[in-house]
């Protein structure tokens, strides 16, 4: 038969409830918002939101640690997905507080932004559940269409309209690459399903030839289109004009919402249905090892470096986020090793969870100070913040802090199961040029807390909001807690096994 | 002893301080000062009065750990087992006497800033107190984490607060010696991020005294065929990190910056205890877990030590700038103590703690010295002084005890230290007469830096002006300095009270580091 209608029960939709939740949530809301929330009351709109997340978080504790498909199987919901899902709703709950006041001072508040940030949202918990090329498309593009929008959210600025123009076209070319991709790894293995293709490996690796070649091409054209959402070199050209330009909300939910997402797939593509890909037979890491290798050293090399010389706190930020997606790389490249997949895999999601307290936190602080022409994100506008704003001040310096990855804060605990996975799977040389670039950010970063604390000058700042507060110590407080009860962290991870979820 | 999960009094006096912390950061900066001063001041008594009741509940007949506790942390997943990061603290006779080195001058450090001036200029006591406090809970830990990862935690965190104390309340060109501070201290330690993790997935388990058992029953545990091998590598991971911090030369061009910039009790600290912790981590983790490494390479960084002993005496004596002197004499007095430490044997490894010991006293009083003549002249220039001892007997007289006791003399602690060291180095099978020799002209020159800038600051006239009228030592001075020399004192007369309580450990470090080593054949 052609096509078939599929019964209720087969569609399996409690297996997806957390991101079914949210479009359903998503929908309503834009109903909601259209027709019942008056225009100048739009806060209504972000509680409505916010509600939406919560209820999706709760749903996704009950399904957390199962282990079922759904939608015919072109989604599972293991606890990978669930992991995820913790790292983007919680992204997108501490992006709608920080963007409640910024909207309204900035003159740009209207009730589609959070329509759009949860669409956004529900894209990024589908990529991390897909179990099919075809879904990780769609996905893709559910979190990248608003995610255009949201950049040119300040329109008439000219800046807001040039990130979300680039960021669109780039955006564009690289689905293309990753559909591209897709359809060369469907040619080699017969299936887009991820399962399907992991059963598949096998005989290709055996047989070789062009079917091999095929794969080969397929996974890269799939690495190029992922590492452009996720922003690694040589991949990263739009991100510091596209987050610099964004509305600063928007930059801090994408800068950790997007990678989460990018991540998310390319962890689902390479660890868990490509590991066994090797071209040798018997080789005990996967052909797509080297490659990933390489371009975690270069992004690490070249984001650190760069990031020296900003002089706009965005930039900086930015460039400091394609370094750390070089950080997550090394454990997606580790992954790649026989045997370490789910190490390897809870590293990176461990890593991901710091970076988006911490990265989430930094905006916070950033968008604090920024004034509300958009002006004043300049590092010199961190001058003298410890005296007018202390909470803040200590805030981002703890937030700095755990991106050097200083003890006692989350980013060291994601630094050292990440360097811990590199060295497993036998990369010293990675590890080592790793921790160099890390002593490298410290001097960027360290800058920041220079201006803060030690050098003598009034900050200005615009009036306090208190949910932009809430937001950056909810994330100052995830930050310190992950850094000094590890052990919470890493007993959510180890129920992460992706491996053996697809080997049957 | 067996370590437990219940707190023991190691746990207790490293946590003093850290509530001690909490405590003052409840008070109110504007109208509570005198609470705040004297809370830090009393908590960081608090935590000597207990380290004093761990010295005399120590048992020195022991070698191993006492007083050990260890609670699982975090649970690691191996592929055949699973292992543990743990909460692993504990005293033994490396690590006993720094302890108790940290919590005698952080005191002392605290009570000299309360008439600091640059705590009146430039405020937020609060914090400066606060970070204080922090520091001594982090150095007092990096002494007794028996645990590599709890060791690294407390490591890094050292730097935090000192980075801080730099340079917010430190002189001109603070900015740039803390972040050159931070920057360095950072690239040695995240190297030594590597070979921590390396180690401990190697040996599956991140407890000290497990690996170096394992280490004593699988000597090729971390290959080892030559000067550049896997163990050597991960040797030099540890090393260049502790190399750093000590700082042996070339590797110290941090130390002067920090110094001079640092307030008083910044460098004293400095001096005292964060440098210190370098040469203890080459005790406590290179050398046991590393030993052919050891041998191998104890030749070649004796021969840097020596070049930083005659190096730093050197420069010592051109300098102009009376902190800038004493921050080169530590370059030159720290070498001595790694000259002790590679000789590998127990003489030299005794004299190079008791050593640590004493370059914390002398040289944190010599800062102290510094500080007090600051305050009262605000410039470091030794040509601004001359005749002090006329204007100032009491405070000349210790002075001189200080500065006699950092040259060595005969009696006085530093003495004892030099001599031990260097007939540990005499005697030890890898070094020898060459070494010692060389080693001996370091302290000639100590001599000559030492009397040229108290001859400077001290003897002859006063000719200047603005010298004549020098307030006398304030009763809280005094409290600083007399502890000083009687500690000075008695190490000089009494050293055997000292060695006593590390002989055993240090004796069964020789014997694991020669053990493992000779059970290997080299290739």
């Amino acid at each position: 038969m052609l096509f078939e209608v599929p019964s209720l029960e087969s569609l399996n939709l409690g297996a997806a409830l957390p991101a079914v939740s949210l479009t359903f949530g998503v929908c309503v809301l834009l109903l909601v918002d259209l027709l019942l929330v008056p225009k100048d009351r739009k806060e209504i709109t972000a509680w409505l939101a916010v509600a939406g997340v919560v209820v999706s978080f709760v749903v996704n504790l009950f399904t957390f640690n199962t282990h079922t498909e759904a939608f015919l199987g072109m989604f599972v919901a293991d606890s990978f997905t669930g992991f995820m899902n913790i790292i983007i709703l919680l992204t997108a709950f501490l992006g709608i507080l920080l963007s409640k006041d910024y909207l309204k001072r900035a003159g740009i508040e209207r009730g589609e932004y959070y329509t759009l940030m949860l669409m956004s949202a529900a894209g990024m918990m589908f990529m991390a559940s897909a179990n099919d090329l075809v879904v990780v498309f769609i996905a893709l593009e559910l979190l990248s269409i608003p995610l255009y929008i949201l950049a040119a959210f300040r329109v008439p600025d000219v800046k807001s309209e040039e990130s979300g123009m680039k960021y669109f076209i780039l955006g564009a070319f690289s689905s293309a690459f990753f559909v591209y991709g897709a359809a060369l790894v469907y040619g080699a293995a017969g299936t887009t399903s991820l399962p399907g293709i992991f059963g598949a490996v096998g005989t290709i690796v055996q047989t070789g030839g062009s079917a091999a070649f095929l794969l080969l091409a397929g996974a890269g054209l799939i690495l190029v289109g992922l590492g452009f959402k996720v922003a690694v070199v040589p991949f990263h050209m739009w991100t510091p004009d596209v987050y610099e330009g964004a509305p600063t909300p928007v930059t801090a939910f994408m800068s950790v919402g997007a990678k989460a997402g990018g991540f998310a797939a390319l962890l689902r593509i390479m660890a868990i249905s490509l590991p066994a890909f090797t071209l040798a037979d018997g080789q005990p890491y996967a052909a797509w090892q080297q490659t990933f290798w390489i371009i975690a050293a270069l992004t690490l090399i070249l984001g650190n470096l760069v990031a020296i010389a900003q002089s706009n706190i965005k930039r900086m930020l930015a460039y400091s986020s394609i370094a750390h997606a070089g950080y997550i790389l090394m454990a997606v490249a580790a992954a790649g090793t026989t045997g370490l997949t789910n190490d390897a895999t809870r590293a990176a999601l461990i890593y991901l969870l710091a970076y988006m307290f911490t990265n989430l936190g930094a905006f916070g602080v950033a968008l604090a100070v920024e004034r509300d022409d958009g002006s004043g994100t300049n590092l010199e506008d961190f001058v003298g913040l410890a005296k007018n704003r202390p909470g803040l001040a200590l805030m981002m310096a703890i937030f700095m802090l755990s991106l050097t990855g200083i003890p006692l804060t989350g980013g060291f605990i994601g630094k050292w199961f990440v360097f811990k996975a590199t060295l497993d799977a036998g990369l010293v040389a990675l590890a080592i040029i790793g921790v160099l670039t890390s002593v490298v950010s410290a001097f960027y970063y360290v800058r920041v807390i220079v201006n803060m604390y030690l050098r003598d000058g009034e900050a200005e700042t615009p009036g306090e909001s208190r949910m932009v507060n809430w937001a950056v110590y909810v994330a100052g407080a995830g930050t310190l807690i992950m850094g000094i009860f590890p052990f919470l962290v890493t007993g959510l991870s180890d129920l992460v096994t992706v491996a053996a979820s697809v080997v049957r | 002893m067996e370590a437990v999960s219940t707190p023991t009094l190691t746990s207790v006096v490293l946590f003093i301080p850290l509530v001690s912390m909490f405590i003052i950061l409840l008070f109110r900066e504007d109208t509570q000062s005198e609470y705040i001063r004297w809370g830090a001041l009393i908590g960081s008594l608090l935590t000597f009065a207990a380290s004093i009741l761990l010295w005399l509940s120590y048992d020195p007949a022991q070698p191993g750990l006492q007083m050990a506790q260890r609670s699982t942390w975090i649970t690691l997943s191996a592929t055949d087992a699973t292992y543990n990061i743990s909460y692993y603290v504990g005293v033994d006779g490396l690590s006993l006497l720094l302890v108790i080195l940290t919590t005698f001058i952080m005191p002392l450090a605290i009570l000299s800033s309360f008439r600091s001036h640059v705590l009146v200029e430039r405020g937020r006591e609060k914090l400066y107190y606060a970070f204080m406090l922090l520091l001594e809970w982090a150095m007092i830990g990096v002494f007794v984490a028996q645990d590599l990862f709890l060791f690294y935690i407390f490591w890094e965190v050292t730097l935090i607060p000192m980075y801080f104390l730099i340079g917010i309340w430190g002189a001109e060109e603070r900015i740039y010696a803390a972040v050159k501070f931070f920057l360095y201290t950072m690239a040695g330690s995240i190297l030594m991020l590597l070979a921590i993790l390396f180690v401990g997935t190697q040996a599956q388990s991140f407890a000290l005294p497990d690996i170096i058992a394992k280490v004593q029953a699988n000597p090729d545990m971390f290959p080892f065929s030559g000067l550049f091998s896997t163990q050597s590598f991960l040797f030099l991971g540890f090393l260049i990190a502790f190399a750093i911090k000590v700082p042996v030369w070339p590797l110290h061009s941090w130390l002067p910056d920090a110094h001079v910039q640092a307030p008083t009790a910044g460098s004293v600290i400095l001096a005292g205890v964060l440098l210190k912790m370098g040469t203890y981590g080459i005790v406590r983790f290179c050398l046991p877990l590393f030993p052919q490494a050891s041998i191998e390479w104890a030749p070649i960084i004796s021969v840097l030590a020596i070049i930083g002993i005659i190096y730093g005496a050197w420069v010592s004596y051109a300098q102009t700038d009376v902190k800038k002197l004493v921050a080169y004499s530590s370059v030159s007095h720290l070498g001595f103590v790694v000259l002790g430490i590679f000789a590998l044997n127990s003489q030299g490894i005794q004299g190079g703690i008791l050593q640590m010991v004493n370059h914390g006293i002398s040289t944190g009083g010599l800062f102290l010295l510094v500080g007090m003549l600051y305050e009262r002249r605000h410039t470091k220039a030794m040509s601004a002084y001359g005749g002090i001892w006329k204007v100032m007997p009491v405070f000349g007289g210790l002075s001189l005890v200080i500065a006699l006791s950092s040259m060595g003399l005969p009696g006085l602690n530093g003495f004892v230290g030099e001599f031990t060291i260097l007939l540990g180095t005499f005697g030890s099978p890898y070094l020898g007469f060459f070494f010692a020799l060389f080693a001996t002209l370091g302290v000639i020159l100590a001599a000559v830096y030492i009397l040229y800038m108290f001859q400077k600051v001290f003897m002859g006239e006063v000719d200047k002006e603005e010298n004549k009228n020098l307030p006398p030592l304030h009763w809280q001075e005094l409290a600083v300095l007399i502890p000083i020399v009687i500690v000075i004192f008695w190490i000089g007369l009494q050293p055997g009270t000292f060695f006593g309580s590390m002989d055993a450990s240090v004796n069964q470090l020789v014997t694991q580091v020669t053990s493992a080593a000779s059970s290997v054949v080299l290739r």
